[in-house]
């Protein structure tokens, strides 16, 4: 009877996984080593050729030359997904901190308010951005009083504060919940031992909400490296990404096995970050 | 030799909000003093603490360390140390880490503080423990840890708030002992703060018992058992009975009194101005009960009886009021009063405290 549930109970677990991540997983793994079709879509015949691509191009008279033009975009999506992680990390302390410190209906509250953007689409939360950030907009308007010359449009760091904008609440969640199980003691004993603030920020504070930050960098590290809005959205198109780089080749390229192969190096990307992570807190669970 | 002041509060008072939780506090605490802060809970032993300390800022008046005026400057800047009472050991640091926490921030050489780590793993007996984690210690563990981070600096005054209350009653009673050592030994200013009136009795040099908010009464354990100065002190430390009485009369410190029990005595006063209606106190213990019975006597019915190993506590009526008798158990077997026998029992003049009007 028991044992009987055990299995028939995760029936619906295992149809859900099969059906929406293993058979998905398999039919892009499959994608990424057949022929290219014609008009999009592909053919049933197998190749490595998708995966040639990401690193040669064919010359003029058939040779492979190296091609690092992929690579760059592969680093280019590494970068601004780190330093999206890192400047959430930055901002995301002191807001945690301030918030984990009111008292616990003010806690509510701002709580509320930080994860109200997630009430609003996605799209028309980046739209407001390319609002913000052109030369009519409020912060495009101080850049040029400022002496700013040009657009802040279309260029790296707008992607950056559209995708740190939209990521944020991710990382602020976890590490509010891990200053909050902070015993304020323990700031007061800082600042009674000597410590300024900064010193206690540093030495306590920070090592003891690690494993908050750990937690959001994954939530948004891995959605980062994969992001669509932003780069085409606040980037212009201009600088291509991982995310964008897929979604053109399914598109308008059509070449679906080269954008099957790209979706697997960053799914593989993604693991590589999950496992690392894991074995972190593994080890960190041996220690104690 | 004049001892120096270490600590001056002087019209401290603090509001939350609306709320008053300490109305006008001034005491000075000595230089080498052992210091107890002694009231009910939420008297505002801890808040007087914390102002000590830094973590809160009086609404009102001035607190001075040596001399110096610190009510405004944060707790970095201050040169006292707390013994928390919830310990607040750095749990991702090892004992030593957490002992030279202090002395790093002091920017202490670290052959110096090396050194010091080993000095107070040692006087608190854990230099066996020094790479051990908080999470990896019994309570009295983390106590003693918590102690010796605190006495690492060299800190003025050291400040421990309810620093016994977590420990099982056998621990307790050691590191009472303990600390009592230890602060002969560093010979630094301790203020103490607990709701435990055994605990501020057996370890203080003097006792500062607060209620509601305000100073009741400043002096050494036996000043405030022997010699409460309002009901509140008597009622707090110890266990006495209250009797209604009247003031007939008074010459100097010597008041005639006249009690309910149709008595009349003369008896040491304190805080009282005039004659009419007073409350006094008498302790259960300087009642004595039939061959123990002196000065005022007379009988009375034994009402109740708790047996509690070296004392005897009864419940006595006479003359429609109920006395509480403590009688010792001594080392020849004490006879024991069955419930409903008639006893003779007397108290001494002196023994009794006319207690403010
Ligand atoms: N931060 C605070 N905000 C509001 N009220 C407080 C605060 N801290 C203490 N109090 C109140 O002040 C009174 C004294 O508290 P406390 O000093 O902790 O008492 P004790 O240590 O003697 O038990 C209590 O009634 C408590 O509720
Ligand atoms: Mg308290």
């Amino acid at each position: 009877m028991r044992r009987g549930f055990r299995f028939w109970g995760l029936v619906p677990a295992w149809v859900l996984m099969l059906g929406t991540l293993l058979i998905p997983l398999m039919i892009v793994a499959i994608v990424s080593v057949a022929q290219r079709g014609a008009y999009g879509g592909f053919e049933w015949a197998f190749t490595l050729e998708p995966y040639r691509q990401i690193l040669f191009s064919v010359g003029w008279t058939d040779e492979l030359e190296f091609d690092p033009k992929y690579l760059f975009v592969i680093g280019r999506t590494l970068v601004l997904a780190g330093a999206t992680t890192l400047i959430c990390m930055m901002l995301a302390l002191p807001v945690a901190y301030v918030i984990a410190t009111r008292t616990p209906r003010m806690k509510t509250v701002l709580i509320y308010l930080v994860t109200l953007p997630f009430w609003v689409s996605m799209i028309v939360r980046v739209y407001a951005w390319l609002i913000i950030l052109g030369n009519d907009g409020f912060v495009g308007r101080i850049w040029h009083a400022l002496g700013g010359q040009g657009t802040l449009l279309f260029t790296p760091g707008a992607m950056l504060v559209g995708m740190v904008y939209s990521y944020i609440p991710l990382m602020v969640l976890p590490v509010f919940a891990a200053i909050e199980k902070l015993d304020p003691a323990l700031l007061e004993a800082g600042g009674d031992l000597y410590a300024s603030r900064w010193t206690t920020a540093r030495r306590v504070i920070l090592p003891l909400t690690w494993p908050g930050l750990a937690a959001g960098s994954i939530l948004v590290f891995v959605p980062a490296l994969g992001t669509v809005l932003e780069p085409m959205l606040l980037g212009g198109g201009k600088q291509m990404m991982m995310g964008t780089l897929i979604q053109t080749q399914f598109g308008s390229a059509r070449n679906w096995p080269f954008g099957a192969a790209i979706a697997l190096v960053l799914m593989v990307m993604v693991v590589i970050v999950l496992v690392l992570n894991a074995r972190r807190a593994m080890r960190k669970e041996a220690r104690s | 030799m004049r001892r120096g002041e270490a600590v001056e509060v002087f019209n401290v008072s603090k509001m939350f909000g609306t709320y008053q939780a300490l109305d006008q506090v001034s005491f000075t605490i000595k230089e080498n003093e052992f210091f107890t802060l002694l009231g009910p809970s939420g008297c505002g032993k801890t808040t007087l603490l914390r102002m000590i300390a830094g973590f809160e800022r009086p609404s009102e008046g001035s607190i001075s360390l040596f001399g110096a005026e610190i009510a405004s400057l944060p707790p970095h800047k201050r040169h006292v140390n707390t013994v928390f009472q919830s310990y607040a050991l750095f749990p991702h640091m090892s004992l030593e880490q957490n002992i030279a926490f202090g002395l790093e921030n002091l920017g202490w050489a670290k052959a110096k503080r090396q050194a010091r780590v080993a000095e107070m793993l040692e006087l608190v007996h854990m230099s066996d423990f020094a790479k051990r984690r908080p999470d990896q210690l019994s309570g009295g563990q983390r106590q003693r840890i918590a102690l010796a981070r605190a006495l690492a600096p060299e800190p003025q005054v050291l400040l421990l708030d309810e620093p016994l209350s977590a420990l099982d009653l056998k621990l307790r009673q050691a590191m009472r002992d303990e600390l009592r050592a230890l602060q002969r030994k560093t010979g630094i200013t301790f203020v103490f703060v607990t709701h435990d009136q055994d605990e501020a009795l057996d370890m203080s040099d003097r006792i500062c018992v607060l209620g509601q908010g305000q100073i009741q009464q400043i002096g050494t354990p036996s000043d405030i058992y022997e010699e409460p100065q309002n009901r509140f002190v008597a009622d707090f430390i110890g266990a006495t009975n209250f009797l209604e009485a009247e003031v007939v009369s008074l010459n100097g410190d010597q008041a005639q009194i006249r009690t309910a029990l149709g008595l009349e005595f003369t008896a040491a006063q304190k805080g009282v101005q005039g004659p009419g209606a007073a409350t006094m106190s008498l302790r259960p213990e300087k009642i004595g009960l039939e061959e123990q019975a002196s000065g005022n006597v007379f009988t009375g019915t034994i009402r109740s009886r708790n047996y509690m190993g070296g004392f005897t506590h009864y419940a006595v009526e006479t003359a429609g009021i109920t006395l509480q008798v403590s009688r010792r158990n001594a080392l020849s077997h004490a006879e024991s009063y069955d419930i409903g026998r008639e006893v003779k029992l007397g108290f001494r003049d002196e023994s009794v405290r006319v207690l403010g009007q």
